[in-house]
């Protein structure tokens, strides 16, 4: 892959994506509630949410896949709804479920996709063996797919989003659910791909594929872009790692909470029946005028253990619930939105 | 290292809207793997090769005797109704497997790429052809063995059955429509059957019309299954060209004309 782009496309320096308002009903679900997103040619954008936060609606509507109910979207200045047709020639996608058929092999895939995408009958061939060897396909080439790893899928389902080499790709969560060694060779991949002048939108649940891939991430939460900014703007706003306190007495455990959030200055989560306490560490120095504040307090200590931010911390901190409860009010998200936007 | 495409699209300008070339070439593409499919998966054939074999057989000793005196007067009219009855039930496995097809992940893929919109309906229902012609073969070939002569010919034998095939093609994408508004492939399977079983016993597939009421004769004149049934009985019993091949044909056209385009609009905003 050596193409070098800049001069083939008038738009290719510009933006990759710009996206305004963009939003998505299914029934009484808004799925997609007023996303904006600049994603800037040639760089890796990562757009980090868990399970329905409105990540893979996003994207279906950005690879037309799926019609904005209202927002409009731009690929490389071109309409995602008046000029559909072209930016499907601009776009590689690689779905959530591998989008490639389970009844045929390898190589018949990505022929048929070549063959699709105007490549003659030999040159399609060629394509296919050519990528399979790249992905490290080409021993499992002629088998059909029902045998193929989560991995083995992946990385065909992403081959066959390459064919046209198209200066966009996106990639809907592309490691959910790989073992590390395949994530790490999937993440070299997608490394690769930018390097020869691609721009990559790729959504993730993982804070750390975000933090080792992306130069630009966008959090998401129940349809909004809650915090945007590089990775190292997001991390300074979150706190580097979390502080987890268990209390020996259950019963402690609010006051353990007010005396956390007194002292560190900031929020905090309280798992009750674990009798644990969670709460950002943004510097770790303050922890021990809070450990001298609990022993003045009496409150006496289980367990204490430090952890890397997860997106459970991301959340807590960004939109001030955890992932799991998605009941408080659209406003105070809003509000924190504006706290937290960097 | 590679034609890159973005060499290739500096060529070749963007453009909107996709020619008819392309769509003829894209809808190839998609019966290619159609064919793929049904070569890795064979098992999807066997309601076309036992359903003619079966019905065949036990159509004609049962109401041989009864309708024509014996079986062997039977087998003129009923190879030809047989014919089309298999053949257009055929067609609804077109729906079902549409659906199914559709509730995979590749079908996105389709969407995504910049092919004919058209493309991957077109391209499953020429695939489907295959099956109709299987059909129409083991019918035929069946009718045979138990000793039917058709007077018209092997020509207009053939031509009887390129008019099953076309016929069956175009009533495919009222089940295709079906297929694509659907939610569930069995939903696709019930309805498409509650259509298809008065239409084809509602007419004059296995019995001479004259023996029904007059109100049920009413709708088996003008039911389009009959008319093919007579166009297939006059080209392979006597080879001769009717009336009814016309109308056939015409109302073959007419079920493209208006389900092609109404299946297509669902399938696009079916996302």
């Amino acid at each position: 892959m050596s193409h070098k782009p800049g001069n083939t496309f008038p738009h290719l320096d510009g933006w990759a994506v710009e996206a305004r308002g963009l939003k998505k009903a299914f029934g009484d679900n808004r799925a997609v509630d007023g996303v904006d997103l600049n994603v800037r040619a040639g760089t890796i954008y990562g757009v980090l949410g868990p399970n329905g936060a409105g990540k893979t609606t996003t994207i279906r509507m950005l690879a037309t896949l799926l019609r904005p109910d209202a927002g409009t979207a731009r690929i490389f200045g071109y309409d995602v709804v008046k000029e559909p047709q072209i930016v499907r020639q601009l776009i590689g996608v690689t779905g959530q479920y591998a989008s490639v058929d389970e009844s045929l092999s390898a190589t018949e895939n990505l022929v048929i996709f070549s063959r699709l995408l105007g490549l003659g009958r030999s040159e399609a061939k060629r394509k296919a063996a050519e990528l399979l060897e790249e992905f490290g396909l080409t021993e499992a080439a002629k088998r059909p797919l029902k045998n193929f790893s989560g991995g083995m899928r992946r990385r065909l389902d992403l081959a066959a989003s390459l064919i046209a080499q198209p200066p966009l790709i996106f990639l809907d969560e592309p490691t959910t659910g790989l073992d590390p060694r395949t994530r790490a060779q999937m993440w070299a991949t997608i490394r690769r791909l930018v390097e020869t002048g691609s721009t990559v939108l790729l959504t993730t649940q993982y804070l750390d594929e975000a933090d080792q891939l992306a130069d630009r991430i966008a959090v998401i939460d129940r349809g909004r872009v809650v915090a945007e900014g590089t990775v190292n703007e997001l991390k300074a706003s979150i706190g580097n790692s979390s502080l987890q306190l268990r209390v020996q007495d259950p019963q402690d455990i609010q006051r353990t909470r007010q005396i956390v959030e007194r002292v560190l200055q900031v929020r905090s989560s309280v798992s009750a029946e674990a009798g644990k306490v969670t709460a950002p560490m943004a510097d770790a120095d303050r922890v021990t005028d809070l450990l001298v504040a609990l022993r003045n307090e009496g409150i006496r200590l289980a367990e204490i253990s430090v952890q890397k931010p997860t997106l459970d911390e991301v959340f807590l901190t960004i939109t001030g619930h955890g992932v799991e409860e998605n009941q408080s009010s659209k406003t105070e998200t809003t509000e924190l939105m504006e706290e937290a936007t960097v | 290292m590679k034609t890159t495409a973005l060499d290739r699209n500096a060529a070749r300008p963007l453009k909107n809207y996709t020619s008819f070339g392309q769509s003829v070439r894209n809808s190839l593409s998609m019966a290619y793997r159609g064919l793929l499919k049904i070569r890795r998966t064979p098992e999807q054939l066997f309601d076309v090769t036992l359903q003619p074999i079966l019905f065949t057989l036990m159509f004609t000793y049962i109401f041989g005797g009864a309708i024509s005196g014996n079986v062997h007067n039977y087998l003129p009219v009923i190879i030809p109704g047989i014919l089309v009855q298999t053949v257009i039930t055929t067609s609804i496995v077109t729906g079902v497997q549409l659906r199914e097809d559709m509730d995979k992940g590749v079908f996105d893929r389709f969407k995504s790429l910049p092919i004919a919109r058209i493309a991957p309906l077109a391209g499953a229902l020429l695939a489907d052809t295959i099956r109709y012609a299987i059909a129409t073969v083991l019918t035929f070939a069946m009718g045979y063995i138990m000793g039917y002569q058709p007077d018209g010919g092997l020509g207009s034998v053939a031509v009887a059955g390129l008019l099953v095939i076309v016929c069956s093609w175009a009533i495919s994408w009222i089940f295709a429509f079906f297929g694509v508004i659907a939610r569930t492939a069995s939903s696709v399977q019930g309805i498409s059957m509650i259509v298809l079983f008065p239409l084809t016993f509602l007419s004059n597939a296995f019995v001479p019309v004259k023996t029904m009421p007059d109100w049920l004769q009413w709708f088996v004149n003008i039911n389009p299954i009959s008319h093919l049934v007579t166009a297939v009985r006059d080209l392979a019993n006597s080879g001769t060209i009717g009336r009814d091949l016309t109308l056939s044909l015409v109302g073959a056209a007419v079920a493209v004309a208006v389900f092609a385009p109404l299946t297509v609009r669902a399938y696009m905003r079916r996302a």
